[in-house]
């Protein structure tokens, strides 16, 4: 009997542990968003935390953007021309780069390059006493440092997914139309003509969305849950790109069945 | 009225408990020290001045509130007449030393900054550390970051003040440095300081009284010169540095023979 | 990094983002929806809609000038009821003829329109009087393997 309840209880404490984790990032978000107001009324605070997150990570999105977009493209030709739909490049690249790939790579990129930073700031200010300091000075750390970092991450996330699609798309054009000769006129008018922009483009920005809002909560929380010590951050750090990336793909999948049933 | 009243205050993590059954008073423009080995309780004690946490018997009044039924808006208004040091500064390590100093200023006052900039300057000076406004934290020594987190303390002009181990790690320069510090901006602003402390030497040269601490009760009390003669076997171990004493040097266990299994 | 600069960037990061939008925007996509005001509905029933999908462009003489908003069974008559969303800027006459064409052997399937003769024109929610399904591969295979075996009875 006894060995019964300890071996349930050995399977369920992981369980309830990671409902008291989840119900407590929501509750954390509430109070994100309860004190939301300075981070939006000194926008410098947001704007510095834009530029972390998101400027800083400006040049990875356009690199991996434009490779993505050109590996597309190489693979794509060669399967399409065996139907003889090699034209048809353009709409292969820019629907699987507006839908899926935009949104989803540059949201795991975004976790692992601000994501990761994010956390071990605010990480290293807890363990450093000085989120304790701020208290004590009575300012609102979630208002001071929590809010404007989450908010720089819910902005930056859906620009970061456009400027990724669209490097795609430009790395896609030199591929199929610089170097395997596919004429540009087709390649542009065939793509405009099968995409569509608010079905399409539209529900790739909605989904980019959803991931900044997914990645900047993960972020924060994990850095604001950390244990104060060296291996607590570290530990907290892998958490949060972990985390994000399953959490984008499994976001991707349900905002997916949303939205592209049947169509 | 004492500016600080502990009335009979117990407090316990769970089911350890850290402070039992604590009274003390400290007045406006004394210096008090808090002595005790480590997990004595002394943190604790600093954390239920500022709220932080909260007693579970007895009554902690802060210039005559009772910090232990405040909400958190009366809180944050109480704890703008606390000004705490913390054990490594906990400067704002993204902030340079102006704007660390500044920061009580600009979140708590709706002064203008050419106002910020002269009370910015003058906390600045009084800790001997004009000069160095425009460095970051970073570039300073442990001893110069202690007396810009002092500065920041001092900003708002508290009329408590609380010190959590200002002592830890700094050469014997910067240790008297401070210490005299401590005791003249005491002086100078008429507070009721607390200082949180194992540094026997030192503090006994700068208090006014003070309050040993061990198993979370008060076992001894006085002025420094009463301490200096006192008898006790407590104040003895702790002021003469002994291994051995009324805090054992072993851990309580099982009698070593029977662990070694020799009976 | 001076607060100005931080501004700065920020503020080229917005423009290269916005910039990436409207280049998906305007290069890369096109308003497949009419905006709402800018068209009026048209129905046509057919017998068979082969594979027609909402959203499917209807054309007249080759350009596109509205989308298939949807398709629904008509419960008495068991004919498929396909709602249209047409361009404003065009009308057709009463007469005019609605079937449903592939383009190429296996693309996609649209609806064409002929213009009739009349002077006087659809107008909102009226209903195509002419419409021709579309051509089931099965069947018309079929069809011609029957009559082809009808061929060789009638040799024997």
């Amino acid at each position: 009997m006894n060995f019964l309840v300890e071996s349930i209880s050995r399977f369920g404490r992981p369980l309830t542990n990671s409902l008291i984790k989840l119900g407590f990032a929501c509750r954390f978000l509430l109070a994100i968003l309860r004190h939301s107001a300075t981070a939006l009324l000194r926008p410098h605070l947001t704007l510095r935390e834009i530029w972390f997150a998101g400027v800083l990570s400006v040049l990875i999105i356009t690199v991996s953007g434009l490779f993505v977009g050109m590996v597309l493209a190489l693979q794509g030709y060669d399967t399409l021309q065996r139907f003889g739909a090699s034209s048809s490049l353009g709409i292969l690249v820019a629907l699987s780069l507006v839908r899926e790939l935009g949104p989803v790579v540059a949201g795991l990129l975004f976790a692992s390059r601000a994501g990761s930073a994010i956390t071990a700031e605010i990480g290293l200010m807890k363990t450093t006493e000085q989120l304790a300091a701020m208290e004590m000075m009575a300012v609102n750390p979630i208002a001071r440092v929590v809010a404007p970092r989450f908010w720089g991450g819910v902005i930056s996330m859906p620009l970061l997914a456009a400027i990724f699609s669209a490097m795609g798309i430009l790395g896609g054009y030199l591929i199929g139309v610089q170097l395997l000769g596919l004429d540009a006129g087709s390649f542009w008018s065939q793509m405009q003509g099968a995409v569509d922009f608010r079905l399409d483009v539209m529900n790739g920005v909605i989904k980019s969305v959803f991931f900044g809002v997914a990645v900047a909560l993960i972020a924060v929380f994990e850095g604001y849950d950390a244990p104060p010590t060296a291996e607590g951050i570290s530990s907290a750090t892998t958490r949060t790109v972990v985390t994000s990336a399953l959490t984008i793909l499994a976001l991707d999948f349900i905002l997916t069945a949303f939205m592209f049933r049947g169509v | 009225m004492p500016l600080i009243d502990f009335q009979n205050v117990s407090f316990a993590y769970g089911d350890t408990p850290i402070l039992r059954d604590v009274s003390l008073q400290i007045e406006a423009g004394q210096l008090v020290a808090i002595m005790g080995g480590s997990g004595s309780g002394k943190t604790t004690l600093l954390k239920l001045i500022g709220g932080q946490i909260r007693a579970q018997s007895g009554k902690v009044c802060v210039a005559g509130q009772d910090v232990g039924a405040l909400g958190e808006r009366e809180l944050y208004q109480l704890r703008r007449k606390l000004g705490m040091l913390f054990q490594f500064g906990a400067l704002f390590t993204d902030l340079s030393v102006f704007d660390n100093v500044a920061f009580p200023l600009r979140e708590r006052t709706k002064l203008p900054e050419s106002m910020i900039r002269d009370l910015v300057l003058m906390k600045l000076q009084a800790v001997g550390l004009r000069g160095a406004a425009q460095q970051m934290p970073q570039e300073l020594s442990g001893g110069m970051a202690r007396r810009v987190a002092l500065a920041r303390a001092i900003a708002l002009d508290p009329q408590v003040m609380l010190y959590d181990e200002p002592f830890t790690g700094l050469d014997p320069i910067s240790l008297a440095t401070v210490g005299q510090l401590i005791r003249e901006l005491n002086d100078a602003l008429g507070t009721a300081s607390i200082v949180v402390t194992h540094d026997v030497a030192e503090s006994l040269a700068i208090v006014d009284y003070v309050y040993f601490l061990a198993d979370g009760q008060i076992v001894a009390q006085g002025t420094p010169a009463q301490i200096r003669a006192s008898e006790h076997p407590f104040v003895q171990q702790f002021i003469n540095a002994r291994p051995d004493g009324p805090l054992p040097f072993h851990k309580p266990a099982p009698a070593y023979a029977d662990d070694l299994r020799l009976a | 990094m001076k607060r100005g600069m931080i501004d700065f960037w920020v503020g080229l990061f917005a423009l290269a983002g916005i910039a990436a939008l409207l280049f998906l925007a305007l290069k890369v996509s096109s308003q497949g929806s009419l905006p709402a005001g800018s068209s009026y509905q048209l129905i046509a029933n057919f017998e068979n809609i082969g594979g027609l999908k909402v959203r499917a462009p209807i054309k007249s003489a080759g350009v596109v000038v509205g989308r298939v908003s949807s398709i629904t069974l008509d419960p008495e008559r068991y004919v498929a009821k396909v709602t249209m969303d047409m361009d404003s800027r065009y009308h057709f006459s009463r007469d005019s003829s609605a079937e449903i064409l592939t383009s190429g052997l296996l693309g996609e399937q649209y609806i064409g329109i002929t213009s009739g003769a009349d002077e006087k024109v659809l107008s909102a929610g009226n209903t195509f009087k002419i419409t021709s399904s579309a051509i089931v591969l099965e069947q018309l295979i079929s069809r011609f393997l029957f009559s082809q075996a009808d061929q060789e009875k009638e040799a024997q």
